[in-house]
């Protein structure tokens, strides 16, 4: 029997929008002024809380085969159709669930020290709360269409959060940005919904509920091919914009306008790993169609190398790394593509804890220097030792060198594409391992640009505005911000061993998240290993020439690479593409023109009809009104005369 | 019996009445006119009551209390309701009469004519 009660699940989720609602109605407006530290203090408490009953469920999940699923509660009745809510608690959402807590936990922490002083220090800890709440709401919904709400509720918080410095233009743009391009990605969701709404009777008869989770899996194997391909596509449709991948990667940059922790947040626990959680969550669906799962690969596998290449020629540290979360969430879809969500889960999870320890590095790091452009740090491992040391484990980490925790899930990625067979997998597996060579680079090189050499000024060198907001003062950060970053850098170093590849080990037994997960773990290969191993530190070992060293010019080497060099700059001049030519070309040219011209032409024309009409019509019909009475009379008397002789005539 | 010449009598009373309506000019006169129709009428209901009644009896024999006087009295129960309603509204007719007089200083309906502006 399970250990954990249904209140104690829904607990997880309405702690976190307790104290949203703590925040927004009782402490923001009338504590703000001298007690708003107290909304960080509750926002930790609901998250911390969350986190423990977290920790709870996924122990008694653990050795469960089957979904621990109460009954759902009934919230609207369509017809024959129940849409029901509830919690569906298999191992994917227990470890999600520790995942999103104790990242959020960790980033809320964390802001305490970051966000001090900002005057919209009640409104960021509501919206952190609500976005917690959102996330964990994606991940325990039992209904597809309660799982859609909490998705959109995620997507709302980003761009409040995104946008949370509104009055500085590119973040409201960014906020804008990152909502839109989201937005097409859900279409494709909604589509799957309605889609299966227009199914329901084939899920009706066998006494199926269309949107519940698990019997959408049930379902899976008496859908007909093309509608289980069609529902999977549109799902990952949503996926795609959720968690960047090509082509809707846009806004996952831009996205980096938003105060550091909440890109950690963002880019670790909440909002990108929702795409993931989604494909994995309707794996069993995906897996009836190889259309679907080929596609989920291509493109997870395309995106994991096309995101690394502009990561390779980015200034902005934060940019660096954003590049590289839409670069690892490919290698997530490219497992889930191959055929191994328990794979891409434990990359992850990995992820979560490296990714929002190099986001709150760089955060730190910006709190020392004021800036975000590396050209302009350098030099800074003396001053903040314990940010260097954390951010390198965090930087080998995500490069797959062992023995982090990054080495042992991207192995496994690459290990299930290549025993995957067949030309596609063949495919993605060269795409991830160039991958793999691409991230050591870039992740070098952020290091090296960042912490070593001499320092080059911070932001009173960059010299534009914000240095009188953010002095430079070269120092370690204070300890709320420096405490995460050692529980994750202690996270990233040993979250990988969960999976225990090699065998036995500590008490975990061999493969244990993977099966965990009801994943079938494949053997490790020690030649893959080290075959990954080298491509890494080939890519190290270039960035260390380059930078280090400085055997080889990085300016010479940019030169001799001018288009490559120009092209990635412009970012594969895929924003210019949406933004000059989708959107400024043929939608405000073409589709606003023409809309335009349809309301001027033919809606206000048919207004001004119709009064123009009224009028001519009053003004002509006007003189038959004399306001004689007994002209009146006449007019109806002879009326009735005529009615009562056409009867006599015509009736019978 | 002979409804007909009643009906006749009762059209010729109603069509003078909405002679007297369409062409008077003095608003007194008028009203006195739609006393004639009401008669014109009174008369119809009666007559038709007088025609019907006797073939209603023939049809219910067994018909008691107040179904029979349903059946006799409808159309005089009419005539005594429109006289009394004709009463009232020449009250009140006149009673607006004296006050278009007063306002405008005429009686004379075509003159009346404010609503067409």
């Amino acid at each position: 029997m399970s250990s954990i009660y249904e209140p104690q699940a829904w607990a997880i989720l309405f702690l976190p929008l307790a104290s949203f609602v703590i925040i927004a109605l009782l402490i923001r407006p009338f504590l703000n002024q001298r007690y708003s530290r107290l909304s960080g203090y509750v926002t930790i408490a609901a998250v911390g809380a969350a986190f423990i009953l977290s920790l709870l469920v996924l122990k008694s999940t653990l050795g469960h085969e089957e979904p621990i699923g109460w009954v759902s509660h009934p919230w609207l009745t369509i017809g024959d159709l129940e849409i029901r809510v509830g919690i569906l608690l298999d191992p994917l959402t227990a470890i999600m669930l520790v995942v999103v807590t104790g990242v959020s936990l960790l980033v809320q922490v964390y802001s305490q020290g970051y966000m001090k002083g900002d005057p919209g220090y009640s409104r960021y800890f509501a919206f952190m709360s609500l976005f917690t709440a959102s996330m964990l709401g994606v991940v325990l919904s039992s209904s597809i269409l309660q799982l859609y709400v909490f998705w959109e509720m995620v997507g709302l918080c980003s761009y409040l959060l995104i946008g949370f410095w509104y009055h500085r233009p590119a973040a409201a743009a960014a906020a804008k940005k990152a909502f839109i391009v989201t937005r097409i990605g859900d279409v494709g969701f909604l589509l799957a919904i309605l889609y299966l709404f227009l199914h329901r009777d084939t899920f009706l008869a066998q006494g199926l509920n269309p949107f519940d989770i698990t019997d959408i899996w049930a379902a899976a194997l008496v859908l007909p091919a093309f509608a289980v391909t069609w529902l999977s596509l549109g799902i990952f449709a949503g996926a795609v914009g959720k968690s960047g991948q090509f082509p809707l990667h846009t806004w996952l940059p831009d996205a980096m306008e938003g105060p550091t922790p909440v890109s950690a947040l963002i880019h670790a626990a909440t909002m990108v790993a929702a795409g993931v959680f989604l494909v994995a969550r309707f794996f069993p669906l995906f897996q009836e169609s190889e259309t679907a799962m080929h596609t989920v690969a291509l493109i997870g596998g395309f995106t994991a190398v096309f995101a690394a290449t502009m990561g390779l020629v980015m200034y902005d540290i934060k940019r660096v790394m954003a590049y590289s979360t839409v670069s690892q969430l490919g290698y997530m879809m490219l497992a889930l593509g191959v055929g191994a969500p328990a794979v891409a889960m434990f990359h992850l999870f990995n992820h979560a804890f490296f990714k929002a320890l190099l986001f709150l590095g760089a955060g730190s790091v910006n709190h020392a220097t004021g800036t975000f452009d590396m050209r302009y740090m350098g030099g800074l491992r003396r001053h903040m030792p314990i940010t260097y040391v954390t951010m390198a484990i965090g930087s080998l980490s995500l490069a797959g060198i062992f023995p982090l925790s990054g080495f042992w899930s991207k192995d496994e990625i690459l290990l299930e594409a290549w025993r995957g067979g067949g030309l596609v997998n063949q495919l993605v597996f060269w795409m991830a391992l160039a991958g793999v060579f691409l991230t050591a680079f870039y992740v070098s090189r952020m290091m090296f640009m960042t912490f070593h050499g001499t320092f080059r000024g911070g932001a009173e060198a960059e010299g534009h505005g914000q240095g009188a907001e953010h002095p430079v003062h070269l120092a370690e950060s204070p300890w709320v911000m420096v405490l995460p970053l050692v529980v994750l850098g202690v996270l990233a170093l040993g979250s990988g061993y969960v999976a225990n590849p090699l065998g036995d080990l500590a008490g975990i037994p061999a493969h244990w998240f993977v099966e965990f997960l009801g994943g079938h773990a494949e053997p490790a290969s020690l030649s893959l290993a080290a075959v990954s191993t080298l491509v890494a530190l080939l890519g190290v070992g270039l960035a260390v020439l380059m930078y280090q060293t400085r055997t080889l010019s990085p300016d010479a080497v940019g030169r001799a690479l001018r288009p490559a060099r120009e092209l990635l700059s412009h970012r594969y001049y895929l924003d210019s593409l949406y933004e000059g030519v989708l959107v400024g070309r043929l939608f405000y040219r073409g589709v606003a023109r023409f809309l335009d011209w349809v309301d001027r032409e033919v809606v206000d024309r048919t207004g001004d009809g119709v009064g123009w009409l009224g009028r001519n019509l009053g003004r002509g019909l006007a003189p038959i009104q004399t306001g004689q009475l007994q002209a009146y009379g006449v007019v109806i008397s002879l009326g009735i005369l005529a009615i009562i002789g056409a009867y006599l005539v015509f009736g019978r | 019996m002979m409804p007909e010449r009643l009906l006749v009598l009762s059209a010729v009373l109603f069509s003078i009445g909405l002679y007297g309506v369409l062409t008077r000019r003095n608003a007194v006169s008028v009203l006195m006119a739609i006393e004639i129709m009401f008669n014109g009428v009174i008369i119809a209901a009666i007559a038709v009551s007088r025609y019907v009644a006797p073939a209603a009896l023939r049809a219910n024999p067994a018909a008691t209390g107040d179904a029979v006087v349903q059946m006799v009295l409808t159309g005089q129960v009419f005539a005594i309701f429109i006289i009394t309603v004709a009463a009232a509204e020449v009250a009140l007719g006149l009673a607006i009469v004296i006050a278009v007089y007063r306002a405008r200083g005429t009686v004379d309906v075509t003159e009346v004519n404010l609503l067409r502006r």
